[in-house]
Parts: structure tokens; C-alpha cells; sequence
């Protein structure tokens, strides 16, 4: 089984974003940056994979600028075995929109010939929670979202997923997206001599252009603001003054 | 005037609230018709011809739909998708499997977790966990997009009288197959829409502390949240978390106990009405969204509260 693993560098989720005072975006100038988690998760998943015998070969995939090949890098030290980079100087939180990276993964798959994408549920960037699901629409493959377990079960996949009532299980047949949830695994840290190796690691470069897709954004942001800020309230002594103050003051019980 | 289409969420026997959340954006942005594709979803249906605000309910009854998976109601979305105008669902688990799949599957794209409806075209969501508003607008004829149930008061159960259509279903995609479910049984109310949340996070130290969460939850009538902290640890099951990529809450009163606060947390429950935070630490980042803060030990704090709320029931 050969996996491909979408992953996105996006702003690191210690960080509190910053917008812009012209209402143009969110500052991404100067500001740490590292894999989307969901897609860490996703990545560990087809590592574990292999190593279980599994699949025999794990392709990482990122779409940006430049300095996506670190996520690459890092894809490749956790136990990715090469990388495709498809470049492009849009903006991959605003600019570059949900449809256009399925579109662009989907020719991807096309040359890979993957039977397994492995994806995060979601960019903490954009909170779309949409590209896996659209690039499955796209492939006319089944799609397994938000996966907390994958079993390789009669030549297709059971997959549990976590939903707002509990857990659901189904079986998808191959090739298939699968999206992934927190619970599926803990992301392995990468060593050293694996960090080492995962330089000699082949990157593939493709643009748009040579993949035939058409990116312009549908969605253009005429505005981003700061939302309302919450003001802290105070602080009371004991559950003596917490009682009177939710019943006097806020009304709430 | 836009013709909707509101996909409605349901177990075959009610109708989920997400859905009513759901028509009530949608009535926004035109006349709503609610499709309701289940098996021996008759009452479901009948439900949602009730809704306040629903002109027309079409009705799909077929085994294939009795748990649907998105490659199959997402087939029979797009075979109706012609007369409509915008495409609408909740933004739970559902509506996030389903949605980007039909709006793929059309050729445009999708609107998520949508918290504001500013004309036919422009509408508000939040992005990096709900640090930033953005105010996006579609160039797509037709629009697909979940709505943040939190944001859009829910239709009313009663006042509508609308017809009730039956179509045939479309053919099976065979692509994927429901093999089971397991929910959390609780006695509680939902989680998404209670009028107070009792939320644990990893000051709670073990899945068998939580008993004093649930204990103050259940004398307030509340629903119990948890953090994703909580959740990781096994403390809880999944369906309990409150977050960013969890659930979305907006409660009359939220109490967070033993939660630091971390951003992805903040994000899916600053807009309740009163947040209450007590932790040890007082330096937590949630006590700079409680409107009322208490620094102590949860252990002594919570059950304290709790009977106290008892006795003064009791009075």
C-alpha cells in the first residue's frame, strides 16, 4: 500500500495570532511556524503503517512557498519516505482556498497512484475542515473524516470516528481519504540521525501550472478583524461570594 | 428571492437541533426547504413540515439512508442541488462530513462555520481559533456552507405548515458502509445546546475525579464539557470536548474547573453568557475570560459549591 500524507505548514498553535491593523489578514511575518498538528497526526499514522508492514511507501505532499520544504523536511525525519512540493507564492491561509488545494491534490494523486491519503480533519489556520473530504468528492473516493482508529480489514479500511454523539465505525473500500482526530495517535518527536538523513531525502517541485489547476481563490476576504474582546471580570474570595454574585449579579442560576 | 435547501440531521426519530439552528440562518437568506433522507423517518419528517419558517420538506425513505454515509447523501444532495440556491447544515460532525463533499461535488465552494449573515454573498467566520473575524465573500452562484448553531437562534418547533414531497432515493455509491455506533448514554442535556456546562480539564488528575464535576453539573442540571487536555488522557470520552476543533458552546454559564484555558479552548466557549473558572493556578489564562474567578483547590471548591447549591435548594 503506497500512502500519500498532505501536510500544511501553518502558524504554531502556541501562538496567538496577531491581525493586521489594515483588516487584511493575520500576521504571519516573524512568526513561528510548523506542521499543521492534524497532519502530524496523519503522518504518524502512515509511518506506523509501514512499519507494520503495511504500506510500503510514505509520500508527503505540501503546497506553499518556499519554506514549506521545512514541513517536508520534518514529514521526512518523522519516517516519510520523499516529498512533493507544490510551489506557489499564495497565501495558504487565505489566498490558496480549501477547493483549489483539493483540486491540486487530486492531480497529485493522479501521478502517484496512492491508495491511501492520510490528512489532518482540519488546518488551524483556516479551520476549514473541508480539503480531505472535497478531494475524496473529487477522486470519487469514499472519504473516512475524522478517524480516532484505522484497521486494514478485507481489502478496504475500518475506521472509527469520533462524531458529536460518541464514536461511529465504517468500512471504506480503497483507495480512500482518511481524515484524522486527535486520538488517533501521539506524533513521534524526530531524532537527530533521522534529521540528518531526511536531508538527502528527495523533494519533488511541481507548480500549479505543470499540474493543469486552476487556484484562484472563490472567496475573497474583503475584511479580518480582531473579534470583540472579553473582558476579565473578577475575582471572588469564596464559593460564598461566587454564589451570590451568579445568582444577584449575573442571574444566571 | 434565494431558494435553500437545509439538509436535516436526525436519528430517524427526532430531529437534531443543529437543524433548527440550521433553518433559522437559512430563513435569513430565503425560503427554506428541508430534505429529510432516512428510513421509517416518517415522524422526522413531519417534524420538520412543523418548523416554523419551513416551506417545503422533501422526504427520501429508503434503507440506504437509515445511517448514511457522506458519499451517499452527498449523491443525492448534488441530484437535487439544481433548484436551489444555497445548501445549508449545521456545523456539527454531520454537516462537516457532508457539506464539503456536496460543494466539491458542485464545483464551489464551501462556507464553514458560519457565525453571521451579511447579505446573499457575504458572510463572517472565525479563523486561527477564533483570534481573527473574517468576513468573506463568495463569487460561487450557488453557496454551500455549514452554519455555527450557537450563532443563529433555532427556528421554532411550531408555527410552520409545510408540504411534505417524497422523492426516490439515487443509486448507492457503494463506496463505504455503516458498521455501528456507540454513543454516550448520558441523562444529562446535549452538550451543544444546555443552558450551563460544567467542564473538567487535567486539574481533575484521573477519570475517577471527575465525579465532582458531574456531581455540580447534575445539581445545576447541566451538561459536562471537558477540555482537550482531559479528553487525551482518557479521562473522558471524546464527545465531551469543548474547543476549537471540538465543540462550540455558548451556555448561559459555563464553569471551568481545573482548565487552564489554552487558546484552542477559549475558542469554543467565549461567547457564553458568564464564564466561571476555578483553578489552582492563578496565573491560568482562562481567568482572563471569567467574568468571576476563584483560586483554589478544585477538590475543596467544587463540592463546596455543589452543596451549597444543594441547601440552597433545599431553603
Amino acid at each position: 500500500m503506497k500512502i500519500l500524507v498532505p501536510v500544511k505548514r501553518v502558524v504554531d498553535y502556541n501562538v496567538t495570532v496577531r491581525v493586521k491593523a489594515d483588516g487584511s489578514g493575520v500576521e504571519t511575518a516573524n512568526v513561528k511556524m510548523s506542521m499543521n498538528p492534524f497532519d502530524e497526526i496523519a503522518n504518524e499514522e502512515a509511518i506506523r503503517l509501514k512499519e507494520a508492514g503495511t504500506a510500503s511507501e510514505v509520500v508527503a505532499v505540501s503546497i506553499g512557498e518556499a519554506k514549506a520544504q521545512e514541513t517536508l523536511r520534518t514529514a521526512m525525519a518523522m519516517g516519510a519516505d520523499r516529498a512533493v512540493h507544490v510551489v506557489t507564492d499564495a497565501r495558504t491561509d487565505t489566498e490558496l482556498q480549501p477547493l483549489a488545494v483539493a483540486k491540486l491534490l487530486r492531480a497529485v494523486v493522479e501521478r502517484e497512484q496512492p491508495d491511501l491519503v492520510l490528512m489532518g480533519k482540519q488546518a488551524i489556520d483556516d479551520d476549514s475542515n473541508q480539503t480531505g473530504q472535497m478531494l475524496a468528492a473529487l477522486l470519487g473516493w469514499p472519504q473516512a473524516t475524522f478517524a480516532s482508529k484505522v484497521a486494514v480489514a478485507d481489502g478496504g479500511l475500518e475506521v472509527t470516528r469520533e462524531i458529536d454523539a460518541g464514536l461511529e465505525k465504517i468500512a471504506v473500500k480503497l483507495p480512500a481519504i482518511v481524515t484524522t482526530d486527535l486520538r488517533l495517535n501521539e506524533p513521534r518527536y524526530a531524532s537527530l540521525p533521522n534529521i540528518m538523513k531526511a536531508k538527502k531525502k528527495p523533494i519533488d517541485q511541481l507548480t500549479p501550472d505543470e499540474l493543469g489547476v486552476e487556484t484562484s481563490p472563490r472567496l475573497t476576504y474583503v475584511r479580518v478583524e480582531e473579534p470583540p474582546k472579553r473582558q476579565g471580570g473578577v475575582r471572588v474570595a469564596d464559593i460564598d461570594e461566587l454564589l451570590t454574585k451568579l445568582k444577584t449579579e449575573a442571574g444566571v442560576i | 428571492m434565494a431558494e435553500v435547501l437545509v439538509v436535516a440531521e436526525h436519528d430517524n426519530a427526532t430531529l437534531d437541533k443543529a437543524t433548527l439552528h440550521a433553518v433559522g440562518a437559512g430563513a435569513q437568506l430565503g425560503g427554506v426547504t428541508v430534505l429529510v433522507a432516512g428510513h421509517d423517518a416518517g415522524g422526522v419528517a413531519a417534524a420538520a413540515a412543523a418548523v416554523d419558517g419551513v416551506g417545503k420538506v422533501v422526504h427520501v425513505d429508503d434503507a440506504l439512508y437509515e445511517n448514511p454515509v457522506a458519499e451517499d447523501l452527498a449523491a443525492l444532495v448534488v441530484a437535487m442541488a439544481e433548484g436551489y440556491d444555497v445548501i445549508a447544515g449545521g456545523s456539527s460532525t454531520f454537516g462537516k462530513n457532508l457539506m464539503p463533499r456536496v460543494a466539491a461535488l458542485l464545483d464551489v465552494a464551501q462556507i464553514s462555520d458560519v457565525v453571521e449573515i451579511l447579505g446573499d454573498d457575504t458572510f463572517k467566520r472565525f479563523i486561527y481559533a477564533g483570534n481573527a473575524l473574517a468576513t468573506v465573500k463568495t463569487v460561487d452562484a450557488k453557496k454551500v456552507m455549514t452554519v455555527r448553531t450557537t450563532a443563529f437562534p433555532p427556528a421554532a418547533e411550531s408555527g410552520g405548515a409545510a408540504t411534505v414531497e417524497t422523492i426516490q432515493a439515487v443509486a448507492p455509491t457503494e463506496l463505504a458502509r455503516f458498521l455501528g455506533r456507540e454513543v454516550s448514554e448520558s441523562e444529562r442535556p446535549d452538550l451543544a445546546s444546555a443552558r450551563v456546562v460544567v467542564s473538567g480539564g487535567r486539574g481533575l488528575g484521573s477519570g475517577e475525579n471527575f465525579a465532582v464535576v458531574e456531581a455540580l453539573a447534575d445539581q445545576l442540571g447541566a451538561a459536562v464539557g471537558a477540555s482537550r487536555a482531559a479528553v487525551d488522557a482518557g479521562y473522558v470520552p471524546n464527545d465531551y470536548q469543548v474547543g476549537q476543533t471540538g465543540k462550540i458552546v455558548a451556555p448561559e454559564l459555563y464553569i471551568a474547573v481545573g482548565i487552564s484555558g489554552a487558546i484552542q479552548h477559549l475558542a469554543g466557549m467565549k461567547d457564553s453568557k458568564v464564564i466561571v473558572a476555578i483553578n489552582k493556578d492563578e496565573e491560568a489564562p482562562i481567568f482572563q475570560v471569567a467574568d468571576y474567578g476563584l483560586v483554589g483547590d478544585l477538590f475543596q471548591l467544587v463540592p463546596q459549591l455543589t452543596d451549597a447549591l444543594k441547601q440552597s435548594k433545599a431553603a
